[in-house]
């Protein structure tokens, strides 16, 4: 049909725009009046949560990768570069590395309602297909993103997973040469994975407008499970749906923030704030949360090729989920015996998520494999035969004469959440002598670090442990983070010889160093190190904090923790004892001693007053944004709860009429 | 209260039972929020385009003028800007003078624009202002246009021996960085 189209809109300016190009009329039509059922519960807020949880990873995206570069040599440090020097790096990027687990979060919880309520029955196969899609494009592009800081998790997360493709006969390793670029992980395969990390979302934009369109076509599906009947079923999308999403937003958004702003790493791995390393596999080599269940579903066939086949057929059975469920009833609330089992399915889930986070070792094999079976028989046995032998309450006449009650769709909510965050705290269990626990000035929500201690623990870092270790992504200009006045801190530097490029005949240049300068490593480079300290490099104490599990109180007793080896322990020539040293012996000497260092302001200079000031000073150096990030994390938190009470408060006044 | 379904067929925004001025009062203090809150994802976006850190503290640089004679001049890099440093010659410096401000397109006497003492070093930043070409004239053997200053060769403008614009579109004179003498034959840039 050509010709304008006849715009309803009152303003010429908007009427002249969609008379032309119907934008509006489309907005108005699937967005403003929209016809909903008009009996969703929370659970229906997780489509729009996981938009927004794409809007935002694609804008802090867009400007993390302004300053990121995808290259081997310079990716880990222009990372800290964006979390130390770029304004709001450190914002962008922890929103980011955290936006990942709530996007995955939302996106399961998303999942979950789909296959509760039964929407993925007809006529929502499709619907639901996409959907599948979309999951194994997120996890594709997580997995990608996850490479990118190049941390030792990075590297051996990129290699073990690029490896599973070799478990194919014959092609296998072709395709693993294939996604490499060459013959090991290295600059090739970072490049293309940044690459391909900043085009899948755009290709997740396309497969959503998708989803949401064939949405739009069949219509939500709703608690009861039930069609629409008649127009007194549905209200119109705006304002009854744009209200009651916001609530979610302004709540999800306010438990993102939380994380981001209190407890940013906790959902990260301490190995990452380590550089990758090809010729090292880290001790305890895991993937992230959201991944853990699919990697047990991996571990747990003894056989390589079956278990990469389990692996990707535990998502590729939802493909064909519509048609393993013979039920002709859509929502649980009217399947007795199907609400029991999508629970024992959801647990078995979170069982495998919790394997996944422990070795393979005694239980958590047995276990992996009965959650593995039960996941698969759910698809393959339980759900087709089900259909015909379970006998389905009797379904409501229609969503404006509900028979049954509301279930408890928020307790069941909290339950998965809770169970989901049981797969965390499994990580290392080792420390055989407890570690004391310190108690530390950052601790908390409100803690921030101790200047004056900060202060002490610089002048210890600089008179004892400088002496081998760098600290290569400080800067004398840093220090005014600790409390250091720009004099001070001129002088620092200036008493420090720095290379400064190349003289006007070409040879290396030496000079005064200046604030702008990094802090000087002790060692040219790292083989100098080793030659100067028995073979073993003493690692850069830039981030050594965030780099050991419990860094603060791991550190602290390790300084604290040298002594005489037991009689019957045998050491190694050269090596010394330490009760909190995995193996317990360690290359580095006791290098803290009573009265070593002289404190200006008069504090004690023993040996734990020592560790525990350098502890805080390179805590801060791991963390400098820490005190900033606390302080903003208030109130954005304080300010996103009064918003979710507002948009609550108001949402109750736009539903009174319904309700 | 009315038919309960009745809201869902009719405008959304009429005929409510609540209090009507109480909702608008909490939409326009959620839309306002929702404004702020947009505001304040968009900021940190935006602010971290800026000069990160390490740009903003590039360190200064100290030139050596010793090697350079009369008539000649050197470029050092600085904010990663050409810094062209003069030596002049005196005829240079005379003709600099001798202009009065009144003639100039951007008045400015050529004292305004060296360090008293030090007539003879014309430390400028080598970029046109007119659209950022670097002009010709710092070397002897360049073109220097008309005033022996500085010639830009995108767009014709002149500049004389104090580096002030005399002829072509720039609008303002060359720019005189920060710079301090150290001693009679050193400075320091920035």
């Amino acid at each position: 049909m050509a010709g304008l189209h006849k715009s309803d809109f009152a303003n010429p300016v908007i009427n002249w725009v969609d008379s032309r190009l119907p934008i509006f009329t489309m907005m108005q039509k699937e967005y403003g009046v929209f016809p909903t059922p008009k009996n969703f519960n929370y659970f229906w807020n997780f489509g729009a949560l996981a938009m927004v949880c794409l809007m935002i990873m694609m804008l802090t995206g867009i400007f993390l990768a302004m300053y990121y570069q995808p290259n081997a040599d310079l990716a880990f440090g222009s990372v800290q570069h964006i979390m130390r020097d770029v304004n709001y790096g450190w914002l962008m990027r922890y929103v980011h590395q955290n936006g990942a687990s709530m996007f995955f979060i939302v996106t399961y919880i998303h999942i979950f309602r789909g296959l509760y309520y039964g929407s993925y029955k007809a006529p929502r196969e499709l619907l639901w297909m996409l959907g599948v899609i979309i999951l194994i494009l997120m996890m594709a592009t997580a997995f990608m993103g996850y490479v990118l800081p190049w941390g030792q998790m990075s590297y051996w997360g990129a290699t073990v997973i690029t490896n599973l493709f070799s478990a194919f006969p014959v092609v296998g390793k072709y395709i693993v040469t294939l996604l490499w670029g060459g013959f090991s992980v290295d600059q090739p395969t970072l490049n293309r994975f940044f690459a391909l990390h900043y085009l899948l979302p755009f290709v997740l934009v396309g497969v959503i407008f998708l989803h949401v369109a064939a949405l739009h076509i069949v219509g939500s599906n709703n608690p009861l499970g039930i069609d629409v009947k008649s127009p007194q079923d549905t209200v119109p999308f705006h304002p009854y749906y744009t209200i009651k999403d916001s609530v979610g937003v302004c709540v999800f958004l306010m438990i993102w923030a939380a994380f981001v702003c209190f407890m940013p790493n906790f959902l990260g791995d301490a190995n990452n704030f380590i550089p990758a390393n090809p010729l090292q596999t880290p001790a305890d080599i895991v993937p992230e949360w959201y991944f853990l269940p699919y990697y047990a579903i991996l571990r747990s066939v003894p056989n390589k090729l079956l278990g990469v086949c389990m692996m990707f057929g535990s998502l590729l059975v939802l493909f064909i989920l519509p048609w393993l469920d013979t039920s002709r009833v859509r929502s649980a609330r009217f399947r007795p015996i199907y609400r029991v089992v999508i629970w024992l399915w959801v647990i078995s889930f979170v069982v495998l998520g919790i394997c996944g986070a422990h070795k393979p070792e005694g239980i958590w094999v047995i276990l992996s494999r009965v959650a593995t079976l039960y996941y698969f028989a759910h698809f393959l046995v339980i759900l087709p035969i089900l259909g015909k032998i379970e006998r389905p309450l009797p379904l409501p006449e229609s969503i404006s004469n509900p028979v049954v009650a509301r279930s408890g769709a928020i307790a069941a909510l909290v339950a998965i959440v809770f169970g989901l965050a049981a797969m965390q705290p499994a990580r290392a269990e080792m420390a055989e002598p407890k570690m004391p626990e310190q108690k530390w000035s950052f601790d908390g929500v409100f803690g921030t670090v101790d200047m004056a201690s900060a202060q002490r623990g610089f002048k210890v870092y600089s008179e004892v442990c400088a002496a081998c270790h760098g600290m290569k992504f400080l800067h004398y200009r840093d220090l005014a983070g600790i409390g250091l006045s720009p004099e001070q801190i001129k002088g620092i530097a200036a008493a420090v010889t720095v290379p400064q490029g190349l003289n006007d005949a070409g040879e290396p240049k030496e000079g005064q160093g200046t604030p702008a300068n990094q802090f000087r490593s002790p060692f040219q480079n790292d083989l100098a190190a080793r030659a100067g300290n028995n073979g073993a490099l003493p690692p850069d104490l830039s981030l050594i904090v965030n780099a050991r599990e419990h860094g603060a109180d791991y550190i602290y007793a390790l300084m604290v923790g040298f002594g005489d080896a037991p009689k019957d322990f045998k050491m190694q020539d050269g090596m010394s004892f330490n009760m909190y040293f995995p193996g317990h012996q360690i290359a580095m000497p006791q290098p803290l001693h009573d009265g070593q260092v002289t404190f200006i302001d008069g504090s004690p200079s023993n040996i734990a007053q020592q560790a525990k000031d350098v502890v805080t000073f390179l805590y801060w150096a791991s963390n400098p944004e820490e005190t900033e990030r606390k302080a903003l994390g208030v109130r954005v938190v304080l300010y996103l709860g009064f918003m979710a009470c507002l948009t609550y408060a108001l949402k109750r006044k736009v539903w009174a009429a319904i309700h | 209260m009315a038919d309960p379904t009745a809201a869902s067929t009719v405008d959304p925004h009429g005929g409510h039972p609540a209090d009507p001025s109480k909702r608008d009062m909490l939409e326009l203090m959620a839309t306002a929020g929702a404004a702020i809150l947009g505001a304040a994802i968009v900021w940190p976006l935006v602010s971290s385009m800026n000069p990160a850190k390490d740009v903003l503290a590039l360190s200064s640089v100290e030139v050596d003028l010793t090697p350079i004679q009369a008539g000649q001049g050197i470029v050092v890099s600085w904010q990663g800007k050409p810094i062209f440093v003069r030596h002049r010659t005196p005829e240079e410096i005379k003709s600099a003078k001798d202009v009065k401000p009144s003639e100039l397109g951007d008045p400015q006497t050529d004292a305004a624009r060296v360090k008293a003492g030090h007539d003879q070093w014309l430390v400028l930043v080598g970029i046109c202002t007119h659209l950022g070409c670097i002009p010709l004239g710092n070397k002897p053997a360049d073109v220097r246009g008309e005033f022996g200053g500085y010639f830009c060769p995108c767009h014709g403008s002149q500049y004389d021996t104090s580096g002030r614009i005399r002829k072509g579109p720039a609008p303002t004179n060359l720019a005189v960085p920060p710079y301090a003498f150290e001693s009679d034959s050193k400075i320091k840039i920035g």
